[in-house]
């Protein structure tokens, strides 16, 4: 069983981000990169699915710059057999990178039997990469994963969908299965982990090496900003007791009548 | 001027709201909306108040429930080379179908745009990354249609919104190999409105202490019609499941009001929140970083606070 993960490198989410000089992204020099946090999930269920199917290995692909490849080293230490980096800017837009993903796998050699992902990466936010090749290697596609099982290559799997409600579907392999935090707990990587993910292979492309091209790029992006600040609120003292039905009161009418939300 | 689809959702009657939002936004070029699955009659009504052109009913075997691959395929086929944009809301649906209908058409895709123009031919959005960190503009290249997605709640709905002919139309559809099916609906503990589409959003922090403590919330919500919603802080702490979280590995949400109780405004937090037109703080730390967005800012104790508000909104609503 082939067992495919892609996972993408991200700002840490305590980090402050700001646009670069020429607004045309953001800053990166001082950045803490981190495995994007929906992607653990993606990495520990392919190791549990992996645990499961005698002969199984795991294979990570990842997109990004080259800088730090903390990420895939990680996925290696968890437990990954393998993995692939194919070497780019860390905004290549959606359609590239499940291009350049899609490549890689062929490039593998190996037919993918399942593929995990996070359900989005929390830079960009787009949410479009885990449909996309889906789309593009021809298979079905479930995500928002909250729950999987597998027996024979049949998978139960439950999608969150709105108000917390769940879409139970049934797919057989090969598919892509995009993973939601609650999935599963992600393991840390053990220290004899972390010594062996040192001697696996880790394959290097460029995007060429893996068929794309700047005609390949959909979106463009540019303006990179700061929101705007909002002007400074009216903040009321309300630890006293005594003041709390007034301040109360206060509020609820500047809702109604300056606000005009209620 | 551009050949626009909107594709909308209807549960029978009900279109979603963004959807009038999107087509508010349109007004000045030709826009038809598709919908697939049944519908409601006043629905097309309702679509038609708000622009529309046509309304596409997109019908055939297999097409009542969602399926990804379904859904794709029979909207694939329908829009074929008529379009040159196709527009949704983020919803959760839209946003798991229509990254896989963009790619049947090897055609880029702007999500969740916060506000857009569409000059002539051409589309340029604005949209956050980094969860609202940051904005950018985005333009797309590449086939046509062009797709674009638009979080609810951004747009706002028009104030006198133009009507279009809202002709119907029921088109014969065809789900296609089906691969990845529904076989089964778990209802989830709210039927109230999912946290990224509320118009009202009531949200716990660490200092709920506990998950029974979220009653009092759920209690204030009811009054505003809101939804409740959770910090980070509060999920990890098993306080609220996941489907409540609001931040950048949570829900990205811009509700009109936005009442946080006992959230001290982590980064990731605030920029899970920051779009909400109205912010009210609630929280004993003066210098809770929450202060800084909020409109209103309440330093004093949730547990007193909240239930004093909830009196007080019975009173005025």
């Amino acid at each position: 069983m082939n067992i495919f993960v892609c996972i993408k490198q991200v700002p840490d989410t305590e980090t402050k981000v700001t646009p670069n000089s020429d607004g045309s992204y953001i800053e990166t020099s001082s950045i803490k990169w981190i495995m994007n946090p929906y992607d653990e999930f993606a990495v520990e269920q392919a190791l549990l699915t992996k645990a499961a199917n005698a002969g199984a290995t795991v294979t990570v692909v990842r997109v990004g710059g080259v800088k730090d490849t903390e990420a895939l080293r990680t996925a290696l230490a968890m437990g990954a057999d393998e993995a692939i980096l194919v070497e780019s800017s860390d905004n290549l837009d959606s359609y590239a990178t499940a291009k350049a993903i899609k490549g890689a796998i062929e490039k593998s050699g190996k037919s993918a039997d399942v593929i995990f992902t996070g359900k989005q990466a929390i830079d960009d936010d787009c949410l479009q990469v885990p449909q996309l090749v889906a789309q593009m290697l021809g298979l079905p596609s479930v995500s928002v994963v909250v729950g999987c099982e597998e027996a024979g290559g049949k998978y139960t799997l439950k999608r969150e969908v709105e108000g917390g409600a769940l879409e139970v579907y049934e797919v057989t392999s090969p598919a892509l299965i995009a993973c939601n935090k609650g999935l599963n707990s992600p393991r840390y990587a053990s220290l004899p982990g972390i010594m062996k993910a040192k001697k696996k292979p880790l394959a290097q492309h460029s995007l060429s090496d893996v068929g794309v091209t700047d005609a390949d790029v959909r979106v463009k992006y540019s303006n990179f900003q700061l929101p705007p600040e909002k002007p400074a609120g009216k903040k009321f003292e309300a630890m006293d007791e005594a003041v709390q039905a007034s301040v109360v009161a206060d509020v609820v009418k500047l809702l109604r009548e300056e606000a005009k939300v209620i | 001027m551009a050949k626009v689809l909107v594709f909308a959702e209807a549960n029978g009657d009900t279109v979603k709201s963004v959807t009038f939002e999107i087509l508010g936004k349109l007004v000045g070029h030709t826009v038809d909306v598709a919908l697939v699955g049944n519908m409601g009659a006043n629905a097309v009504a309702d679509l038609a108040k708000f622009g529309a052109a046509n309304v596409h009913n997109l019908k055939g075997a297999n097409l009542d429930n969602y399926s990804p691959e379904g859904y794709a395929n029979a909207l694939k086929e329908f829009i074929g080379d008529k379009y040159d944009y196709v527009f949704s809301g983020s919803t959760s649906l839209a946003k798991d179908l229509m990254p896989r209908l963009a790619g049947m058409f090897d055609a880029g895709m702007a999500s969740e745009v916060t506000n857009f123009v569409m000059d002539g031919d051409t589309f340029a959005g604005t949209r956050p990354l980094f969860a609202g960190k940051v904005l950018a503009k985005v333009e797309l290249t590449g086939p046509k249609p062009h797709f674009v997605t638009v979080r609810p709640n951004s747009l706002g709905l028009p104030e006198n919104p133009t009507a279009g002919a809202g002709a119907a139309n029921d088109v014969a559809a065809n789900a296609g190999e089906i691969r990845a099916a529904i076989k089964e609906i778990i209802k989830g503990a709210s039927e109230k409105l999912d946290l990224t589409e509320a118009n009202i959003i009531v949200s716990g922090g660490r200092a709920m202490k506990e998950a029974a403590n979220f009653k009092i919330l759920e209690e204030l919500a009811e009054v505003l019609g809101a939804t409740v919603g959770a910090s980070r802080a509060a999920v990890d702490s098993g306080y609220a499941p996941h489907s409540m979280q609001v931040g950048q590995t949570g829900k990205t949400v811009s509700p009109s009001l936005y009442i946080a109780c006992g959230i001290s405004g982590a980064i990731q937090h605030l920029a899970g929140m920051r779009t909400s037109k109205v912010i009210v703080a609630i929280n004993t730390d003066p210098d809770a970083p929450i202060f800084t967005k909020a409109d209103y800012g309440i330093v004093g104790d949730l547990f007193q606070i909240v239930p004093l508000l909830k009196e007080e909104f019975k009173k005025v609503l």
